[in-house]
């Protein structure tokens, strides 16, 4: 049973500590197969100490994880055999080609012959890194190299992929074509992906569900959309024609929310409820306060990710 | 065991190609101890005039030493590239794969094994047409070719361990001048018995490296002397022995994977 | 001329804190000429045996001369190793823009490889002492050896200067110590000139660092011989290699 694309990735009170400080400090997860789960957090927040532990570079201190249905600790090599991993440092030889580095891979990992071959050319071709599969790596650019990373690990037809934040450097050009390639995996051949990231634009565009990790523990997780609807509150930012209108247009804004921050000449609010736009347009006509520009923000995992990991909230809590 | 061969195969491979590809990295170690050779074996040939000197030849008597400094290069080569790997995740890469941890020390290993290869048969070679007489024929030039690459072996090995202990290619290169001053300690430029400065004759006589270059020497100038022999292979099987227990253990701490 | 000397006296000082910061930096160059000197001083001392050896100071302090002047020119090259990492930075070419006196820059990075060969040159004269090296020159003779030191050095990093300004990258190392180490081993090193043979003493005799070690072995020995005529080569070399890193240093200039 564990062989097939039908376990995800269990985790319970998984605790990693190094001397003193428990870089994560239990966490529970649960990723349905064939799930895109993003993996938030500021640096040093237990990301990569997770993945470490999840794909058994490093043994856990506590708790208990299985992925593709074996146990981390204790079964490594049939987790290894059932993941594949792009980790953060794009760990390539300069000095060996695309191709080079792929038959490396495929030879550990007992691929061998005619399949070998074909299959370094199908994923080569996947990659768009067909052309340039007998340079060395040094002369590729960033995109190239993350691409080649995730051929990589794909080489072995893994059920689950583990990605430590695989468009960090890149332009958005190449951001887009990976993103497009983890979709098409996860969509298409049933792949699990677990997925870090310091980008929210990532996590929003590509993840089914997302975790949030700070100082080692999970602080929201959730769909993105329930996410921002449970924390996040719409903004609305107006300028006011005239410039002696700014105290009203303050005491007006005051009703229907918390004064947040604006641009300079504008006043803003999180409105207090959903579907507030209206009631404010008209208490402004009916008050004949005269606004230049109205903008409304929606909330944003910029929003959720401020409200669960930065100071403000904590902030919040002390006062 | 079939497995871990062709693993071991496919990280020598690698180790040797990239090596090959650096110009920088492997012409050194090549032409330098050729240089030093050339020049060492004539501003001290006067040295052969002491009496008791057992060789006409400067170069004869030095030529081993030339292989003592390849076996130290290709040693720092070894370190520097596996300190990258570790350095740069390509070792957790590696890790990932089905790979056991024996064939990849032995595949890096493999890889200063060559390149201690190239250079043992290049520096006899020059030093055969520069018109040295091996006393030991043809099968002691053999034996040299032998214990050359098993000397390459035991200090590369050395190399790895420092590799995996500092985990960086700049910690690798630190340590390298304690490596030398090693040899510079030891019965390289003079036979122990004709150093005359008691401190250094007591520190070159408990410097396991000076066995081994006498060994190496003794099979160029003398002939077969199985006490020489003894001594260079022994302490070559230690060094190897050791250093291999000790990156093993590192590895190890290195590569903690489940 | 008052800004000439504050840009070499701030590059000056800039390096030598580096330098005391990083140990990996520091290290190798005072490291290697102190190994040197043990394994001669210890290891060959019998030499002095050989028949026709006729320096009478002992040869801890036969050898310590030719130590001093080599840790003088590397302490010159790896002050040059300095530079091309400066290029590869994008430091030197700050200093190219900001900097009034282009001469400025040469001799603040002058300044600092004295410096650092100074306290080379303190350690080694210090282990030597305590190797019981014998002195028997004068004050004057003894100066005069470390002033050809302070020339060589100057030499070396001149030199250094030059191939660090035409390439401009720390790849650019070897070129910079190759020639110098050949230059230095082609020389009398463990032996008085009139004892070697064959081509090394062809080319020894033609050697101007052969000058240089032979008229400071006879300051250390209380016996000066061609002590006018080192000089005289230590000079030529000297104008020669900042010729050299002049033209260097207007050609990375140039290329901006």
């Amino acid at each position: 049973m564990s062989g097939e694309r039908n376990h995800g990735i269990e985790v319970e009170g998984l605790v990693r500590a190094f001397k003193d400080v428990r870089a994560v400090d239990g966490i529970d997860l649960r990723i349905e197969p064939g799930e895109i789960y993003g993996f938030l957090g500021p640096n040093g927040a237990g990301k990569s100490t997770t993945v470490h532990m999840l794909t058994t570079l490093l043994p856990p201190t506590a708790g208990r994880a299985t992925v593709a249905g074996f146990d981390v600790a204790r079964e490594g090599p049939k987790v290894r055999a059932s993941i594949g991993a792009a980790l953060q440092e794009t760990a390539l030889d300069p000095f060996l080609s695309g191709r080079e580095h792929l038959r490396l891979q495929s030879s550990l990992h007992g691929i061998r012959g005619q399949t070998r071959k074909e299959l370094i050319e199908t994923l080569l071709a996947r990659v768009g890194l067909t052309s340039a599969g007998d340079r060395k790596i040094r002369t590729y650019s960033g995109g190239m190299k993350r691409r080649l990373d995730l051929a990589l690990a794909l080489i072995h037809n893994p059920q689950i992929l583990f990605l430590d934040e695989p468009t960090t450097g890149l332009d958005p050009q190449s951001r887009t074509a990976l993103w497009e390639e983890v979709g098409r995996l996860a969509r298409d051949e049933g792949v699990t992906v677990f997925l870090t990231t310091q980008y929210l634009e990532e996590a929003d565009v590509l993840a089914d569900r997302v975790g949030i990790i700070d100082h080692g523990k999970i602080v929201a997780e959730g769909t993105p959309a329930r996410l921002k609807a449970e924390i996040g509150k719409a903004t609305i930012e107006v300028v006011p024609e005239q410039n002696a209108d700014r105290e009203r247009l303050a005491a007006l804004l005051g009703r229907f929310g918390e004064e947040t921050a604006a641009r300079p000449g504008a006043y803003a609010v999180q409105l207090d409820g959903h579907g507030k736009l209206p009631d404010v347009i008209r208490a402004l006509d009916n008050e004949d306060v005269r606004a230049a520009e109205i903008n409304l923000h929606q909330p944003t995992l910029d929003d959720v990710f401020l409200a669960k990991t930065g100071r403000t909230l904590e902030g919040a809590e002390d006062a | 065991m079939k497995t871990t061969l062709r693993q071991t195969w496919l990280i020598a491979r690698r180790s040797i190609i990239r090596t090959f590809r650096q110009p920088g990295v492997f012409i050194p170690p090549l032409t330098f101890p050729l240089m030093l050779m050339a020049v060492n074996s004539n501003g001290l040939r006067a040295a052969t005039h002491l009496p008791g000197f057992p060789t006409h030849s400067f170069l004869a008597f030095f030529l081993p030493f030339s292989f003592m400094q390849g076996a130290l290069f290709a040693s720092g080569i070894a370190g520097t590239d596996f300190a990258r790997d570790i350095d740069t995740g390509f070792l957790n890469r590696l890790a990932l794969t089905p790979i056991r941890g024996s064939a990849l020390l032995l595949g890096q290993i493999g890889g200063a094994l060559g390149i201690g290869a190239v250079q043992a048969v290049l520096y006899l070679s020059v030093g055969l047409a520069a018109g040295v007489r091996i006393h030991a024929g043809i099968a002691g030039a053999f034996v040299i070719l032998i214990l050359a690459l098993l000397i390459a072996i035991g200090f590369g090995t050395l190399g790895l361990w420092i590799a995996l202990r500092t985990g960086s290619g700049e910690g690798v290169q630190s340590q390298f001048p304690l490596l030398f001053f090693l040899l510079f300690i030891s019965s390289m430029n003079l036979p122990r018995n004709l150093i005359e400065v008691r401190w250094f004759r007591d520190i070159a006589t408990i410097n396991p490296t000076s066995y081994l270059i006498e060994a190496l020497r003794s099979l160029v100038i003398e002939g077969w002397n199985g006490q020489a022999l003894g001594l260079g292979f022994g302490f070559t099987f230690a060094l190897i022995a050791g250093s291999l227990l000790l990156a093993t253990r590192q590895l190890k701490i290195r590569m903690a994977r489940t | 001329m008052k800004s000439r000397f504050d840009v070499a006296i701030a590059l000056a000082y800039r390096q030598t804190t580096v330098l005391l910061k990083n140990p990996s930096i520091f290290l190798p160059p005072m490291l290697f000429p102190l190994m040197n000197l043990l394994a001669f001083a210890g290891g060959l001392s019998r030499l002095r045996h050989v028949p026709g050896f006729d320096f009478h100071g002992g040869y801890t302090a036969f050898t310590f001369v030719f130590v001093l002047l080599q840790s003088a020119a590397f302490g010159g090259v790896f002050a040059g190793f300095g530079i091309a990492r400066d290029f590869e930075r994008g430091f030197a070419k700050r200093l190219l823009v900001s900097a009034p006196h282009r001469g400025g820059i040469l001799m603040g990075y002058a300044l600092a490889s004295l410096v650092r060969w100074a306290m080379i040159a303190i350690v080694l004269t210090i282990v030597g002492l305590l190797a019981g090296m014998q002195i028997g020159g004068s004050g004057i003779d003894i100066f005069g050896l470390y002033a050809l030191g302070v020339i060589f050095n100057l030499v070396g990093l001149l030199w250094a200067a030059g191939v660090a300004t035409r390439f401009r990258s720390v790849q650019a190392a070897p070129l910079m110590q190759t020639p110098v180490f050949i230059v230095l081993f082609l020389s009398p090193v463990y032996v008085p000139l009139h004892l070697l043979q064959g081509w090394i003493h062809a080319v020894a005799r033609l050697n101007p660092f052969t000058f240089l070690v032979e008229a400071g072995r006879g300051l250390i020995e209380g016996r000066p011989t061609q002590v006018a005529t080192a000089f005289g080569v230590a000079a030529a070399l000297l104008v020669v290699a900042s010729v050299w890193a002049r033209t260097g240093l207007a050609r990375a200039e140039r290329a901006g």
